[in-house]
């Protein structure tokens, strides 16, 4: 016993004996639910393999909510009710104040320039004989976790005082032209434009990769017949392909919109939200976590949560139009 | 309004050895209708591209008018084109669909939609302009496509098999619609088809391609009655002409107990090359029913009689079963075609007499498969 449990072998083993177990009581479960016969047969069926995904979507997510908005109507200890006021300090706080507009800034232009990057690049590489190698470069950075995205751009960005070694790239660039360094990261509101750009970055790659495909899926024949209609290359993209692709636009723009909305790990790496670059998610997670404000923090929570829903829900929409569409 | 010659133009496929479309030399006259026919992958639709300016052109000339378009880019040809499925743009309107070239040509949007109107009016499509073509049923769609090649007024229309998505009775319509309006506007017109009987009942002139070299142009008569060579010879008409491998002997083509006299133009104009061999065609509607004994007649023994109420078609092979395969037709292998009277259709296994009519027998070498002089 003292083998399983004192060291990594053992503890490899124990985690494999594990799951073996777990998998082979699934599968007794669904074998007892398919020998069931009659009427009884599809609820056990349908509990069976619904049941587990359930139980931990309520465990995980649903309690979490439920509790999470109850929360944010309690104080800061959580122990006594004290109605929206909450939300009036989430609304009204100097703090809160430019997390809001921050926010807002990242959510109008991450996915404005990611798409726009994002669809220039897939028209110009369109058919090249470097496509693949090119698509590969600007969807690299998806590959990286944004605090691993945080922590490069932070040595990227980075700033010493004038007359110093500049570690920084743009610095030590801007120093050996013979200009002055700059505070890229320290001086608002330019810092939050530079943690944008990291998001543009990362997010690029993914517009590009989706709209090229749909790019791609726009038939030869509407093409060629648009230049024979006389449209040059500019009118063809405009009147053809762009609304061709629209749905894929749609799609593009409102997934980056969610993630940019819960944007936290970018801000947290590289500024730890101050020089004023505070975010909501940032401010939930800092109230919550440092300031120890359950209250505070579990409004934030619940602002962000009123902001994704409606995107959410336009996107899935969006996406059953466009399968009746092509069906 | 312009003419179109084709001066040697060449494409070939990169990776491709054989030119899709080799040395094609074609004049197609101002207002005339061109149709251009083959089997699959004879170079037709590529040749139609090539015009289109969608197809490089790697060697020879193209011109429109006088003017040659070889590097000219497609949007600068005036030419009009309707495709296969017709290539709608699917989020315009049938409206939208229709002016869209000539919004590109910056006209003003009064005269687009008095342009767009007259055609729609022609087409019978004024009551769809605002509906999108993914609401409008084939035809429509066919129509819309049409529209859209009228409403410029271009110097040429291009058509590439614009009836081939259309049910059989429809597409039997739109060919006569297409060919009176084509009469009408008096537009240049080249058309492509894989159909010989699309070819025959819309064109002016015919233009056969195989291998991507061109086999024959001339009028519907021309091909019918005097097809070049055997290719053509088998692909005009409808059903398909017989052809037979006769030996020649005393002047006449022989074939086990069919005898069947040559003229000396015929028997001057084969070579050492034909091995004593020549293929005879004859048309299922040139040959008469008649009686054993009469000379050049040829016992036929009937597989299936096909029926069309106007016609009557007996499928058969020659009495002559070593023989038999000598003879084909678009049936198949050693089949053949005779039309016979309707009224009076013989039964499934019997044996017919019949006869090729005076003069209606195309003789072919087989060794170039070029028609001889009779």
């Amino acid at each position: 016993m003292g083998f399983l449990l004192n060291n990594r072998v053992g503890h490899l083993l124990i985690a494999i004996m594990l799951f073996v177990a777990v998998v082979a009581v699934l599968l007794l479960i669904a074998k007892v639910a398919d020998g069931l016969r009659g009427k009884a047969r599809m609820p056990a069926v349908i509990a069976v393999f619904a049941g587990p995904a359930l139980l931990m979507l309520a465990v995980g997510l649903i309690y979490p909510f439920i509790r999470t908005v109850w929360m944010s109507f309690m104080d800061a200890r959580s122990q006594n009710f004290i109605g929206f006021d909450n939300y009036v300090t989430a609304l009204t706080a100097d703090a809160s104040v430019i997390a809001f507009r921050n926010t807002f800034l990242w959510v109008i232009l991450t996915p404005l320039l990611s798409t726009t990057i994002g669809l220039v690049y897939a028209v110009l590489i369109d058919q090249s004989r470097l496509e693949k190698a090119a698509k590969a470069l600007l969807f690299l950075p998806m590959a990286i976790s944004f605090v691993g995205a945080g922590i490069i751009w932070r040595f990227v960005y980075d700033y010493k005082g004038a007359g110093q070694d500049q570690i920084g790239v743009i610095n030590a660039l801007l120093n050996s032209v013979g200009l002055a360094p700059v505070r890229f990261l320290q001086d608002a509101p330019g810092n939050t434009i530079f943690l944008i750009l990291v998001l543009v970055w990362i997010e690029a790659g993914f517009a590009m990769v989706i709209l090229s495909a749909a790019i791609k899926a726009v038939p030869v024949d509407i093409i060629e017949a648009a230049r024979l209609d006389g449209a040059n290359s500019w009118e063809l993209f405009r009147n053809i392909t762009v609304p061709s692709i629209r749905p894929s636009l749609v799609v593009v723009l409102t997934t980056i919109s969610i993630a940019t909305l819960k944007i936290f790990d970018i801000t947290r790496t590289m500024t730890g939200a101050q020089f004023d670059t505070q975010v909501l998610a940032n401010q939930m997670y800092d109230q919550s976590f440092v300031f120890g404000n359950n209250g505070l923090g579990s409004a934030m929570a619940v602002f962000i949560f009123l902001l994704v829903v409606p995107l959410v829900v336009f996107n899935v929409r969006q996406m059953a139009k466009n399968r009746e569409v092509r069906g | 309004m312009a003419s179109v010659t084709f001066d040697h133009a060449t494409r070939v496929y990169p990776g491709s050895e054989t030119p899709a479309v080799d040395a094609l030399n074609l004049e197609v006259a101002d207002g005339e209708f061109l149709v251009l026919v083959g089997p699959s992958g004879c170079g037709k639709s590529t040749s139609l591209r090539m015009l289109a300016g969608l197809e490089d052109v790697n060697s020879g000339r193209i011109l429109i008018g006088d003017r040659d378009v070889t590097d000219v880019q497609p949007k600068d040809r005036d030419i009009a084109m309707v495709f296969q499925n017709y290539a709608l743009y699917p989020h315009m309107s049938v409206a939208d669909n229709m002016g869209f070239a000539l919004k590109i040509a910056g006209t003003p949007k009064a005269e687009i939609r008095q342009r767009v109107e007259e055609a729609a009016k022609i087409l019978d499509l004024s009551q769809y302009l605002d509906r999108k073509p993914k609401a409008l049923s084939g035809g429509q769609r066919q129509r819309v496509a049409m529209g859209r090649a009228i409403v410029r007024s271009p110097q040429v229309f291009l058509m590439d098999e614009p009836l081939s998505n259309l049910d059989a009775k429809l597409r039997v319509q739109t060919r006569t619609q297409i060919a009176s309006l084509q009469r009408r506007l008096g537009v240049t017109t080249v058309y492509v088809t894989h159909d010989q009987t699309e070819a025959l009942t819309m064109g002016d002139r015919i233009a056969v391609l195989k291998d991507g070299l061109l086999q024959q142009v001339g009028t519907p008569r021309e091909m019918y009655d005097t097809p070049k060579n055997i290719f053509v010879a088998g692909f005009i008409g409808s059903p398909a002409m017989n052809l037979g491998q006769f030996k020649v002997a005393d002047g006449k083509a022989n074939l086990a107990e069919t005898h069947i006299p040559l003229t000396r133009e015929v028997l001057d104009s084969l070579t050492a090359e034909d091995n004593n061999e020549i293929t005879l065609g004859f048309r299922p509607e040139s040959l008469d029913t008649t009686t054993e004994g009469d000379v050049g007649a040829f016992p036929v023994t009937v597989d299936l009689v096909e029926e069309l109420g106007s016609d009557a078609f007996v499928y058969g092979q020659l009495a002559n079963k070593e023989a038999a395969q000598a003879i084909t037709s678009g049936a198949g292998e050693s089949q053949m075609i005779v039309r016979v009277d309707p009224r009076r259709p013989p039964l499934k296994g019997d044996t017919v007499w019949v006869k090729i009519r005076e003069g209606e027998q195309h003789h072919f070498s087989p060794a170039t498969g070029l028609r001889l002089p009779s």
